[in-house]
């Protein structure tokens, strides 16, 4: 395979390609609701009303407007059908032949496509990610040629460091820098391990990128195994993502045939090989040492650091650790430089983000936005605000964020301002709560969650959050005082201080946030320590 | 071989470059509360009770697993450290069924002496009581999950001086426990070769031998230290 031979597939699929395109998403959200059974009716009318000339239907991954699924869009002419059931499907096909749709015509210039910028998402339910030609004739796998052939290790390394591209995965630490400690250090064997477990409650962007365009994130992998001298890379993805597991299977499969990864990419002296592993269920897999573990066998417990995976990972072999977002937005940066990738976004957090919009709004979905958008723009504007009542807090970061309250919705979207106000990045959750929602519910919902996920290696965690959800329990029940509430306070300080890993270390967020913010209704469920002594009196025990 | 110098606890000390700061704390005569650390042991700083200050670093670190680095500055016994290692030993208490009174490690407890040594003299948080199982299949020994702090230096010691590899972590969280074999009783556990290596590292009465009662356990921790530099290093001097 050279450029040429490359170049040739993508004119050949581009010619196969027919003229009317019908997108209709096969992701997970919208199988949930039957799109297999809308495929199948839109394939059969296309057949039905011979139009196979000119009209071909494809599966495409997500188009991000889930809240509405199952979506059908007709390209070229962007219409899009929301909330398609299958009897419905073949009057999207007749309506060719000046025939009336059933389904409802969204609107593909509302402002939650409009004001998204897309670059990781750019080709996600445009294409059919089962088909290596599709992604080809979008330009794929030539910024892995350029990398290979037009520079040097080093070079992809500064780019994406020049980029200002930090970890997706809600650590926000410089990708670049990463990849120069990696591709420095010395030794022979280094690996490339992608992070697909995503777990964060309200998360599913990684689920949809491995869904819709796998081969962005097996490009983006085989250029950082150019870049720091790996050889060989394992993407971990939770056994929970049967399709994105499916997908990439076959993505690698496709791409190994086209020389594309293994041996001699490109007939260059450059090896790429990707394997999958799978999570066996634990959240806290996603914890970079302890998914290093489970990829060698083990329990996935995490070690302290140092030594970073870095300097000693995989099979003690210096080993790079990004997230699947993160390795996505690295065929573009190669592609269109540095400087065009750090045009977007705010000074400290280049580039764009995909948010999984969820809770309590209008427009349910997955929206890629680029740094610095306020939040008012993304819940109000793009999310179409609360269908009933008034918004009282945007929670980001999963278990390991916060609650930001309505007075703050103007917080501009990056990594240093989200954790200014006690949240953080996360990976991508973002839950919108109206004022219907008990704080010191949604405390104890992301502390039952820990709860449920510590691996239970170190004291702080493995105890720590059993004792902190009974007393967000025993707030709740109205059964805890003044005294209970400085108690949880103390402790979630000292959890976060003393636990081994990120999970312990961030478990107290979502209660210290909402202590912050929301303390008022912590105080308004507590009760004085002389009702208690009531209480037990009348059942004849002591308080 | 490079040496480092710095300061634990305004103690000036110079030790070999890989030490880590709990082996300097030792060989500067300061002593740093350890529940799962054993010398001989690979650390794996689970318990956190060795976590120490270093001067111009926000995050608290484990001694067991840290090694020194040029004029680094180490406060080992600062009120906050205090105070979390109460609140983690009270923890610990609250989360098993550990009833000095009628154990066969009474006075010869390694969780007891921390909880001595940190001044815990009750628990401010719940007693969790949890349901657990005490298995007395082994001809020999017993252990009694009840009294167990997970911190799985029965899983080591099996593991890598004894090779037998009985022990593991089984479930994880609250759930978690010390599982024999393939979740098997111990007695029907092939790969046990009954040394007794178990019960000897084990800090409090989790593991113990059949017939002891109260306060008769009496377990030898410090002999894996000797163990294992008898193994590497051939000094065979105790």
């Amino acid at each position: 395979m050279d450029l040429q031979e490359l170049r040739e597939i993508a004119r050949e699929e581009k010619a196969r390609q027919k003229p009317v395109r019908v997108h209709c998403c096969t992701s997970t959200g919208c199988r949930a609701a039957d799109a297999m059974g809308i495929y199948g009716n839109l394939q059969a009318a296309v057949k039905e009303h011979h139009l196979e000339d000119r009209v071909e239907v494809i599966g495409v991954g997500c188009m991000g407007f889930c809240g509405r699924g199952p979506l059908v869009q007709i390209d070229p002419d962007d219409l899009l059908y929301e909330e398609v059931v299958p009897d419905q499907a073949t009057s999207i096909i007749e309506a060719m032949n000046g025939g009336t749709a059933q389904p409802i015509l969204g609107d593909s210039q509302h402002p939650f496509f409009a004001r998204q910028t897309r670059v990781v998402r750019e080709y996600s339910g445009k294409i059919d990610p089962e088909r290596i030609e599709e992604y080809i004739a979008v330009g794929g796998y030539e910024s892995l040629h350029k990398a290979i052939y037009e520079m040097t290790p080093a070079a992809v390394v500064e780019q994406i460091s020049k980029s200002g591209l930090r970890g997706r995965g809600g650590g926000g630490y410089p990708t670049g820098l990463k990849w120069a400690t990696v591709a420095k250090m010395p030794g022979d064997q280094k690996y490339i391990i992608c992070n697909g477990d995503e777990g964060d409650p309200g998360a599913f962007m990684d689920r949809s990128i491995l869904e819709s365009d796998p081969h962005l994130v097996l490009e983006g992998m085989a250029i950082a195994g150019y870049a720091v001298g790996a050889n060989h890379g394992y993407i971990y993805v939770r056994a929970e993502y049967p399709l994105a597991i499916a997908r990439l299977q076959k993505g690698i499969q496709q791409a190994k045939k086209y020389g594309l990864l293994g041996s001699q990419i490109f007939d260059s002296p450059f090896d790429f090989k990707i394997d999958i592993r799978i999570g066996a269920g634990a959240f806290v897999c996603g914890e970079e040492t302890a998914l290093i573990q489970s990829i060698e066998g083990g329990r996935g417990n995490p070690v302290p650091r140092p030594p970073y995976p870095a300097e000693k990972g995989l099979y003690e072999c210096p080993t790079l650790i990004n997230n699947v977002e993160t390795l996505a937005n690295i065929t573009a940066i190669i592609r269109n430089g540095a400087d065009w990738y750090a045009s977007i976004g705010t000074e400290n957090s280049k580039g764009t983000k995909i948010f999984a919009l969820t809770g309590k709004i209008r427009n349910n979905g997955l929206i890629e936005v680029p740094m610095g958008i306020t939040l008012r723009e993304i819940v109000e504007d793009m999310g179409g605000g609360v269908p009933d009542g008034e918004v009282k807090a945007v929670q980001t970061g999963g278990p390991s964020g916060g609650c930001i309250p309505k007075s703050m919705l103007d917080t501009p979207v990056d990594y240093d301002s989200l954790r200014q106000v006690g949240s953080m990045m996360g990976s991508g959750g973002m839950v919108v709560m109206d004022d219907s929602t008990s704080m010191v519910g949604i405390a104890q919902f992301y502390m039952e969650f820990c709860r449920g996920e510590t691996c239970g290696k170190c004291v702080p965690c493995r105890t720590g959050t059993v004792q902190l959800y009974a007393m967000l329990s025993k707030i709740l029940k109205r059964q805890a005082t003044r005294d209970d509430l400085a108690k949880m306070e103390a402790l979630c300080e000292m959890v976060r201080d003393t636990s081994l890993c990120g999970l312990g270390q961030t478990a107290p967020n979502p209660v210290l946030s909402t202590l912050k913010y929301f303390r008022e209704e912590y105080e308004a469920l507590l009760v004085e320590p002389e009702y208690l002594n009531g209480q037990a009196a009348l059942h004849g025990v002591s308080a | 071989m490079s040496v480092k110098t710095l300061k634990i606890d305004n103690q000036d000390i110079a030790v070999e470059a890989g030490t880590t700061i709990m082996e300097a704390a030792k060989e500067a005569g300061v002593r740093i509360p350890k529940l799962c650390h054993l010398e001989g042991l690979t650390p794996v700083g689970a318990c956190r009770l060795c976590l120490v200050e270093i001067e111009g670093m926000n995050k608290l670190l484990p001694s067991c697993v840290t090694e020194v680095w040029e004029g680094m500055v180490i406060h080992t016994q600062t009120p906050k450290l205090q105070e979390y290692r109460r609140m983690n030993v009270e923890l610990i208490f609250a989360e098993g069924n550990h009833v000095c009174s009628i154990c066969v490690a009474n006075g010869n407890c390694e969780l007891q002496d921390v909880a001595v040594e940190v001044g815990m003299d009750h628990s401010r948080f719940p007693y969790r009581f949890p349901d657990r199982h005490v298995d007395l299949s082994h001809p020999l020994f017993g252990i009694d999950h009840n009294r167990c702090i997970l911190c799985t230096r029965c899983v080591r010691v099996c593991d890598e001086v004894e090779g037998a590899h009985v022990w593991d972590v089984a479930q994880r969280g609250a759930a978690a426990y010390i599982v024999s074999g393939l979740n098997q009783p111990w007695g029907e556990v092939d790969a046990c070769t009954s040394c007794g290596k178990c019960v000897d590292a084990c800090p409090t009465g989790a593991i113990f031998k059949q017939g002891s009662t109260t306060g008769e356990k009496d377990a030898d921790a410090p002999k894996f230290e000797f163990l294992t530099a008898a193994r590497e290093k051939h000094q065979w001097t105790r």
